[in-house]
């Protein structure tokens, strides 16, 4: 993991964890876009050998303990998001880039609705729309997280 | 290039083996209550990471406090200066008339109201998730909060501590899905369940026969049933009551008292049953209140 600038893949995991968690005006917060799971799409389409299904379900269950949510739910949601990446890898890297958009923006729309959907078996809650206006921030966040992590990987030399 | 090949046990196979450790987490987290103390353990193991991403917003709360002008200072001294005389004339008023309560239940030989021992807390983490309704606040075990304690605002019940760390530990407020109140209206003693509805401004009682004395602007307070709050604490008021005959019950809904959106500073509470010693006075948990305001101003500068 911490070979060729492996810990540059930590740290912006860590950011990115920080920025689900940092407050925020709650007219502004339904909008917050899902940081860990752009950053773990990214390292996943550029690195599947590092960043795999295993490193997804660790940082949602990180994402569970700081969202004090039931252990387990966000894990298992970000797992099945990440694995369809993973999956798919091949295709979606010679996609352009709004075409990638598009896909981040359905895995997203998906990743909310598991966790809607075991939080609705788990206790009582019902659905608003509002549950999945991350989706729109999402998309419009895909294009310049791929970018920048993009520099990012190319300047670390990260492989 | 080692991306073209795969190593190690395949996509599928990782996915079973996190779905299945999914399911077992979610399984002892959701109906074994023993994992608390594990929760715990997690919470206190993160809380570098919250106190991390509430770094920013703390430094503007501390430019703003510091950058504020002379004029507004004194302004805001003899504001509170004022308050204060008039919240001491309360005071009088009020130990005369506990004195009197103390008398007259002495006199019926039905037991004391005994002080609580209070302590001040600083929110320092706000959930974005949107199905949990939770704060996380600066005190931990180290600080003799326990789990179910009752928290409080200025107005009234904020919630209770749901998950102990040792520097930190998280608050389920009562607007939460899975979390009730039990309260009884102020006016005349009904008692009901208050229960939360996932949406910040409103809780829901269930439960409520047709033929209950109750209307729009009751005030609701907890009734200490339960064990878990102290009594007499404002919860709600009632915004609607809709007695409509066609269902089983009337449909009451209430906004809670406290400022939910906007919590800075609350206050813990223990039961006196709870400490071993000799509870405080209220001017030592004044003292006290005090002592911690001002720690925490310590840990500012």
């Amino acid at each position: 993991m911490f070979a060729h600038n492996g810990i540059i893949i930590l740290l912006t995991l860590l950011l990115a964890l920080i920025a689900t968690i940092i407050p925020m005006p709650l007219s502004v917060d339904a909008f917050r876009p899902d940081w860990v799971l752009v950053v773990l799409i990214y390292w996943c389409l550029a690195l599947p050998s590092r960043v795999n299904v295993i490193t997804a379900w660790i940082l949602g269950f990180i994402l569970d303990v700081l969202l004090g949510s039931i252990l387990g739910v966000h894990a298992a949601a970000l797992a099945i998001s990440v694995f369809i990446i993973a999956e798919n890898f091949q295709k979606i890297r010679n996609f352009s880039i709004w075409q990638q958009s598009i896909i981040v923006g359905v895995v997203a729309a998906l990743y909310h609705l598991i966790v809607f959907w075991m939080q609705r078996f788990l206790t009582d809650v019902v659905f608003l729309p509002s549950y999945l206006y991350p989706v729109i921030t999402t998309i419009i966040l895909w294009p310049w997280a791929l970018l920048l992590l993009r520099k990012i990987r190319r300047h670390f030399k990260i492989k | 290039m080692s991306s073209t090949f795969k190593h190690g046990p395949s996509s599928q196979h990782r996915l079973l083996l996190v779905l299945f450790l999914s399911v077992l987490l979610i399984f002892f987290d959701h109906h074994l209550s023993s994992f608390e103390t594990t929760r715990g353990y997690l919470q206190s193991f993160v809380s570098p990471l919250q106190y991390l991403a509430t770094a920013p917003k703390r430094m503007m709360i501390w430019t703003t406090e510091n950058l504020t002008s002379r004029k507004d200072l004194i302004k805001q001294n003899q504001d509170y200066k004022i308050n204060e005389l008039l919240l001491k004339e309360q005071l009088m008023h009020l130990s005369d008339l506990e004195r009197e309560n103390n008398r007259l239940r002495s006199l019926l030989s039905s037991p004391l109201r005994k002080e609580t021992k209070k302590m001040v807390a600083e929110v320092i983490a706000v959930d974005s998730d949107p199905y949990t309704h939770q704060i996380v606040i600066n005190r931990g075990a180290n600080d003799g909060v326990y789990e179910g304690q009752a928290v409080l605002d200025d107005q009234g019940i904020v919630g209770q501590i749901q998950h102990v760390g040792t520097i930190s530990s998280r608050v389920i407020l009562i607007t939460d899905v899975t979390h009730a109140v039990p309260v009884r209206v102020s006016r005349n003693g009904i008692r009901m369940v208050a229960t939360g509805t996932g949406q910040i401004d409103k809780l829901v009682n269930n439960f409520v026969p047709h033929s209950t004395d109750i209307k729009a602007g009751d005030l609701l307070v907890t009734s200490g049933l339960g064990g878990k709050y102290p009594e007499g604490y404002p919860v709600s008021t009632i915004f609607r009551v809709n007695q409509d005959e066609s269902r089983a019950f009337a449909q009451v809904l209430s906004t809670p008292i406290a400022k939910i959106d906007r919590l800075r500073y609350l206050l813990l509470l223990w039961p006196s049953t709870h400490t071993d010693d000799n509870p405080l006075s209220f001017e030592a948990a004044i003292e006290h209140s005090q002592k911690s305001k001002s720690t925490i101003k310590e840990g500012k500068e």
